[in-house]
């Protein structure tokens, strides 16, 4: 059984509403689905607009999704009751992308990531210590630094401390909303091996949200990619690099810079009139789906 | 027989005043760009590659301000320019194109009146041939349907295309030199590549000069025919654009390198280790010691000065020195400054 099944997900949004009249549905997520194994990172994947992002937020509801399913460990999450809901969600945590905005900058490190234990009020005062301390140790970060304030990190180091705030209630899935693309790329690549250093350690699960492919291409099992809302390809990574099938999955990856100067280049340009978005996926090789 | 470069910028130095002092952003950045040459200035955020792109517009706002350095662009010191005559020189001769094309636009005109006051400002076009000639740039950065797009605000265009109107402006008075600032970071990566193809036609097409500020490598590899690297405020290495992928000279470069995704999925990647150091709070010698897996003893010295390492390469780092190769190097096998601050300090207060 997987870890983590998300079935017909769909997210609509209504823009425009008023009183007196009723507004355009944006169709956000469009009948989305796709399975995470236990230890597995799964990379979503897609451009601004996609969808992926509100995917991951979706399954956590942290926005509710409009119908579809997001099976947890068997169990149906969007059928939860809030108190259960709370409870579910110490095992499903999220990083967010940017380490400036989602720190608030009127608390110290220590409370930032004491707060999730507070909530759920796990251990004593002296316990909580213990374990922020612990944390910090685990993401890399000097235990001198605790009472520092977010502004007094770095941008790689603010990261850690979301880390370090999302396994506070020690979950068995993340999810890794763009968790490196604010940052620079020396320290892109420490944050990298960080994710995959704490994965083994605690045998984590991630669900990788991305735009940056050569990232995904290194860090993920499995990928799916997503366009206006919709999954178009799905496979083992290696299967998806090699072979693309999708139109768009092909425009994307020749769009990826290679940082060789004597590569071959060639771009293929999407043609959106060619994409048929009625097709649904179909298996085209052991694993490997598309919708072609 | 050598021509002189389109632009030279030499010994460019550019300090913020604090109540700590003065903290140079851009420390005696030296590097010139050749008439049809696209240089990528490459470097992480806090190394100075933005503030020097705005030293060579002379955009810099205080408390920053140009300390010393001379800028020369078709033999004239830049830096010497009365306002007025620098005016002149800004959109004109050299053009800036923003990371940001949302905020780098007035959201409140349409984006044929942007291009037309450009044009009208550099006495390129009149109030009556103005919206013609602005349509006509539209058509040529391609955007489609540029007779109805001329009429739009820049919120009614996707990121795309308001690069592209971005880059329209900044070809509007043919200048000879093109300074694009991360431009294509903000944009997704389809997009990225169709407005890198489009900088590229349009420097062959009209025979202009690219500085392509970025800290992506691919897009530096795609792009650029030489390469600067910047790090902490000075640029530690320069080089052709294969010299610099091929052999890189500099720990810094290499580490960056390395560092990128690529080689057997699910390894380590190979992080330079530490972080950017505030400026401010720079080592004495070489600013990337303290990160640096070749250090030795004359690095936290004094920085070190520009080595030749190749054909048109040069990198500021003591593994080069010829003098004194490396474990036999605890003397003072370090040169003379080669390349250094000859030139007088020049009061910014003009």
């Amino acid at each position: 059984m997987p870890l983590v099944e998300v079935s017909r997900l769909v997210k609509q949004f209504t823009r425009g509403a008023g009183l007196f009249q009723s507004g355009t549905t944006v169709t956000a997520v469009d009948d989305v689905s796709f399975a995470i194994d236990e230890g597995e990172t799964f990379g979503l994947v897609g451009e601004s607009g996609s969808g992926k992002t509100t995917t991951g937020r979706c399954m956590l509801r942290l926005v509710e999704p409009t119908s579809g399913e997001v099976k947890f460990r068997g169990e149906n999450v969007l059928g939860f009751a809030r108190a259960r809901m709370r409870q579910a969600r110490r095992d499903m945590q999220i990083v967010f992308q940017d380490p400036y905005s989602s720190l608030n900058p009127r608390m110290r490190a220590r409370q930032i990531v004491e707060e999730p234990l507070i909530i759920h009020k796990i251990g004593s005062r002296a316990e909580r210590r213990a374990r922020v301390a612990e944390l910090f140790e685990l993401v890399g970060l000097n235990a001198a630094h605790l009472e520092r304030y977010p502004h007094q990190f770095s941008g790689g180091q603010r990261q850690r401390i979301g880390l370090a705030r999302a396994l506070a209630l020690n979950p068995s899935f993340l999810i890794l909303d763009e968790p490196v693309s604010a940052l620079d790329v020396s320290i892109q690549a420490q944050v990298i091996n960080l994710l995959m250093d704490l994965q083994q350690q605690l045998k984590l699960t991630y669900l990788f949200i991305a735009h940056d492919l050569r990232l995904v291409e290194h860090i993920c099992s499995r990928v799916a990619v997503m366009y206006l809302g919709k999954i178009v390809e799905m496979a083992p990574t290696a299967s998806l690099f090699a072979a693309p099938q999708h139109a768009y999955t092909r425009a994307l990856l020749s769009a990826i810079p290679i940082p060789d100067p004597d590569a071959p280049r060639q771009r293929i340009v999407l043609d959106p009139a060619t994409v048929n978005r009625g097709a649904s996926l179909r298996e085209i090789s052991a694993g490997h789906f598309a919708a072609v | 027989m050598n021509p002189e470069p389109l632009l030279r910028v030499d010994q460019l130095t550019t300090v913020f005043d604090t109540a700590r002092g003065p903290v140079p952003a851009v420390d005696a950045v030296s590097f010139e760009i050749r008439a049809g040459e696209t240089l990528g200035l490459v470097g992480e955020s806090g190394s100075g590659k933005s503030v020097t792109a705005l030293s060579i517009m002379r955009l810099v706002q205080p408390p920053g301000r140009i300390a010393s350095g001379r800028v020369m662009f078709k033999g004239r010191d830049l830096l010497t320019l009365n306002e007025r005559d620098m005016q002149r020189v800004r959109g004109a001769e050299i053009s800036l194109i923003f990371q940001e094309p949302m905020t780098a636009l007035n959201p409140v005109f349409r984006v044929g009146d942007q291009i037309g006051e450009t044009l009208l400002v550099h006495g390129r076009a009149t109030r009556r041939d103005a919206r013609a000639k602005s349509i006509e740039l539209l058509r040529s950065v391609r955007i489609p349907n540029p007779e109805s797009r001329v009429a739009d605000y820049p919120h009614q265009l996707s990121g795309g295309m308001r690069q592209r109107v971005m880059i329209a402006i900044a070809l509007a008075c043919q200048p000879s030199l093109v300074i694009a600032d991360e431009p294509t970071t903000a944009l997704d990566v389809t997009i990225q590549a169709e407005i890198l193809d489009l900088l590229r036609e349009m420097k062959s097409a009209l025979g202009l000069s690219l500085l392509l500020i970025t800290h992506d490598l691919g897009v530096i590899a795609e792009t650029a025919d030489r390469v600067a690297v910047m790090y902490a405020g000075r640029v530690v290495e320069t080089g052709p654009v294969r010299a610099i992928f091929r052999n890189p000279a500099h720990p810094y470069t290499r580490g960056l390198l390395a560092s990128m995704p690529g080689g057997r999925p699910g390894q380590r990647l190979r992080a330079i280790e530490g972080s950017v150091p505030l400026l401010g709070e720079l080592p004495p010698g070489c600013a990337f010691t303290p990160r640096c897996p070749d250090r030795f003893e004359p690095c936290a010295t004094a920085p070190p000065p520009d080595y030749a390492v190749g054909i048109g390469q040069e990198a500021k780092c003591y593994l080069h020195d010829p003098a004194a190769s490396r474990g036999e190097s605890a003397g003072g096998g370090r040169p003379a400054t080669v390349g250094s601050r000859q030139q007088p300090e020049r009061d910014a207060a003009r």
